[in-house]
């Protein structure tokens, strides 16, 4: 009886650590650190990311009669449920299903800011936006310039959910800001949360360039957070500050942040050193006077983003700080990336900038 | 026997539909249509591939022969007289310009041009069925649907010189016009991407409370086999726009013809296919188009969109960067501009009405020819704008890094400027 009893708890033990080692597999690789500051005054309510930015669409369509919500599986909420119950509230004409076509629907929402709409189109994932590559870096991005004003597609902003998810492989994980960032004339901001993605995105919208706003899809159930409940914005351009130290300047976006907020956890805990943490949030224009005014505090600059190395944005910082804070710096700048292949299915623990891989990282900058 | 059997099945069928009558299920394979959510069709039992031979071509229509003459007096547009010899005057500026801005290239006066030769007869015809209020969204070669609306000899010469009078700041290549004033949208040299965005704007419009507005999207038979040409006939299908697409099918793209570009019957059969009202009419013919825009814009309007081919022939060269010799006879084209030259088609017809003599012809001709020869040695004269116009409108505000990259050229050409052609341009 006892071995029978001795038996199956070994097995239910078994499967515990069999569902544990599915889940870690599975699971984040970072711990969400909700923002506890209020960005504006008034009432605010329990929101996860997801629901911050159908609440930001939401008074966007509510305020603004020109504007439309589009693009594939939208009208029934959208795959991600981002616009969910949108079209039941302003109706089919304003929240609409596109044809499977991603070419198209950077192409038609540029039409539609053209002829003075604002329009919210939606890329299913950042993955598939290279079939609207075109679109979005020879049209949007020069419309204003090469019409020599006449013309702009300033009321268009294209959201697309980005970066990692645990099991996304090689078209659901991608972070593809970079490939964005070499072309002028298109804004590329990343929210951190719940927050920041209300702010922003209402930004992105109402901004007179056009916008790429990139959600990382994994934040969008897990980043819960007391937003305001209403309109406001953040400015685009503008890093915010997230923890104060005198040791290293961390510098990431999205998911990355809540990562190397544990870092600087860690550094605190293992290393005795104080960081500080930049969300950068804007790709383009990125803010280089936070981030330079923060390493010459420094000396030194850590760098971390989920997209590969070669010629990630990482790049672009490392290069105007080494420029900026030449005199400044005690080390060599930083950069932890993701590593120069494909985004990998099992092997993804094994791929991500993880906080450990932060963590050597910070600690040879320390040292150095 | 096929007879036999078939009367064999016939009984069976009388059988069969005698159950159902008794029967509370209905029997699904009776039903005419299969039920697959996809297609509204019935089934068969024989297999038929169909191709470009299932179908008969889709016809041209005309309304003058290339006498100028009126084939049927029915379909002959009531244009007044006005705007009939506006629309020639038209054409004919066009082709003036043409050639001299052609000739002004080969000497290196301006870098780069594109000629109108052998399709102004779809410009007039189409711009002139239009409202002045309708969005234009072209490719490169509509420049008589430019000049039609109003634009002047004098901003499009100013264009090609990126002069400080361009609107477009001289940012662009020459050809790339663009004119807000006249619901122009500023043209881009990717091929088709104008496509989707047109239909995008057709949209916006279709929102507007009373909309009386359409979109006019131009592009050619080699751009229509660009995704994005897809895409543009796909969403302003399902999402039901107001725009009329008009495609220029002139035989060549660049020096591809048109066997090489595709092998169904021409753009015109794709219209069906995507839920577009579609038909095919002579290019050459500027009343016949002006016709078939005119009735394609009534459908647009109650957001019924619609694809126009308009049939003609690239008479001149693809640009000033090619020899269209090199890839087609001389007779050929020559064959074109005399028998189905639109000019002279629809000066035949003007004379046939009294509108239009020879003494008209030679007097306009050479007053338009001195025109665009002064404009052209003005706009010559005239300086480039300020360099500082580089890294303006880029955004709507200037951006940090763009405001640090504009201090450094400034700081530069303090110390450099006698290596830069400084006095061709405004100065502070």
């Amino acid at each position: 009886m006892t071995t029978f009893i001795t038996k199956k708890v070994l097995n239910l033990n078994k499967f515990i650590n069999h569902v544990y080692n599915s889940s870690k597999r599975l699971s984040s690789h970072f711990i969400y650190h909700p923002d506890n500051e209020k960005p504006v005054e008034g009432n605010t309510t329990k929101m996860n990311m997801m629901q911050a930015i159908n609440n930001a669409m939401d008074i966007t369509l509510k305020n603004d009669p020109t504007a439309v919500l589009f693009g594939e599986d939208v009208g029934f909420g959208g795959v991600f449920r981002c616009a969910l119950g949108l079209q039941e509230k302003y109706g089919r004409d304003r929240v609409f299903n596109t044809p499977l076509c991603e070419q198209g629907i950077a192409g038609f929402g540029i039409g539609m800011a053209t002829a003075g709409a604002t329009a919210i189109a939606e890329i299913q994932f950042a993955d598939y936006i290279f079939p609207a590559f075109d679109q979005l870096v020879n049209e949007a991005a020069k419309y204003r310039y090469r019409s020599g004003g006449q013309f702009s597609c300033g009321a268009l902003t294209v959201r697309s959910p980005c970066g990692a998810v645990g099991h996304g492989a090689l078209y659901h994980s991608q972070s593809p800001e970079a490939f964005f960032a070499h072309a002028p004339g298109i804004k590329i901001v990343v929210p951190r949360g719940a927050i920041t993605a209300k702010g922003l995105l209402l930004s992105c919208i109402q901004d007179r360039d056009p916008c790429l706003f990139l959600e990382p899809k994994i934040l969008y159930r897990s980043a819960t957070e007391e937003v305001p409940v209403d309109s406001y914005t953040l400015p685009i351009g503008k890093a915010q500050i997230l923890r104060e130290g005198d040791a290293a300047t961390l510098v990431a976006w999205g998911t990355q942040v809540h990562v190397l907020l544990e870092v600087s956890q860690l550094a605190r805990e293992q290393l005795g050193v104080r960081c500080e943490v930049i969300d950068l949030m804007s790709i383009a224009p990125w803010d280089a006077e936070t981030v330079c005014n923060s390493v010459k505090k420094t000396g030194r600059l850590l760098i971390a983003h989920e997209a590969p190395l070669t010629s990630g944005f990482g790049a672009e910082i490392a290069a105007t700080v080494q420029e900026e804070c030449f005199l400044h710096l005690e080390a060599p700048v930083a950069r932890v990336a993701g590593w120069d292949a494909p985004f990998p299915h099992v092997f993804e623990p094994f791929y991500l900038p993880d906080k450990w891989r932060c963590l050597e990282a910070l600690a040879q900058l320390v040292k150095y | 026997m096929a007879l036999k059997s078939s009367v064999s099945l016939f009984r069976l069928n009388r059988i069969k539909q005698a159950i159902r009558l008794v029967s509370t299920k209905s029997n699904p394979e009776l039903s005419h249509n299969a039920e697959f959510p996809g297609a509204k069709a019935p089934y068969v039992s024989e297999i038929k591939f169909l191709n470009e031979f299932s179908y008969d071509p889709i016809p041209i229509y005309r309304v003058i022969d290339n006498n100028g003459e009126v084939i049927d007096p029915r379909e002959e547009p009531k244009i007044d007289n006005e705007t009939l010899v506006n629309m020639y005057k038209t054409m004919t500026q066009l082709n003036q310009m043409d050639k001299i801005l052609y000739e002004s290239q080969r000497q290196g006066r301006i870098s780069f041009y594109m000629t109108n030769y052998g399709e102004e007869g779809i410009h007039v015809g189409s711009a002139a069925a239009l409202s002045l209020t309708d969005l234009v969204f072209a490719q490169y070669r509509e420049v008589g649907v430019f000049l039609f609306r109003g634009m002047t000899i004098t901003e499009l010469v100013n264009q090609c010189y990126g002069n400080h009078e361009d609107p477009g700041k001289g940012r662009q290549m020459p050809v790339h016009y663009g004119s807000k004033q006249r619901n122009i949208v500023t043209l881009s040299s990717p091929l088709a991407t104008q496509m989707p965005q047109a239909v995008g704007a057709a949209y916006a419009f279709k929102r507007t409370p009373d909309n009386d507005r359409c979109v006019v999207c131009y592009f050619g038979d080699g751009a229509a086999s660009e995704g994005d040409a897809h895409a543009a006939f796909n969403f302003a299908g399902t999402l039901e726009c107001p725009v009329i697409m008009i495609c220029r099918n002139n035989g060549y793209a660049i020096a591809t013809p048109t066997r090489e570009q595709y092998r169904g019957d021409g753009i015109a059969s794709r219209g069906p296919a995507f839920g577009l009202n579609t038909v095919r009419v002579d290019g050459t013919d500027p009343l016949a188009v002006y016709n078939v825009v005119q009735r394609a814009r009534t459908l647009a309007v109650k957001n019924k969109p619609v694809l126009i081919e308009a049939m003609s022939y690239r008479v001149g060269h693809h640009s000033t960067s090619d020899d269209s010799s090199a890839y087609r006879p001389v007779e050929e084209i020559k064959q074109w501009m005399q028998e189905h030259n639109p000019i002279h088609k629809f000066r035949l017809y003007l004379e046939r009405k009294g509108l239009w003599d020879n003494e008209a012809e030679n007097t306009y001709t050479k007053d338009i020819r001195n025109f665009v020869v002064r404009t052209m040695q003005d706009a010559e004269k005239k300086k480039k704008p300020h360099w500082k116009e580089m890294l303006e409108d880029v955004y709507y505000d200037m951006p940090p890094n763009l405001q640090k990259q504009t201090q450094q050229m400034e700081k530069h050409l303090k110390k450099y400027k006698e290596h830069y052609p400084m006095d061709q341009y405004l100065s502070d």
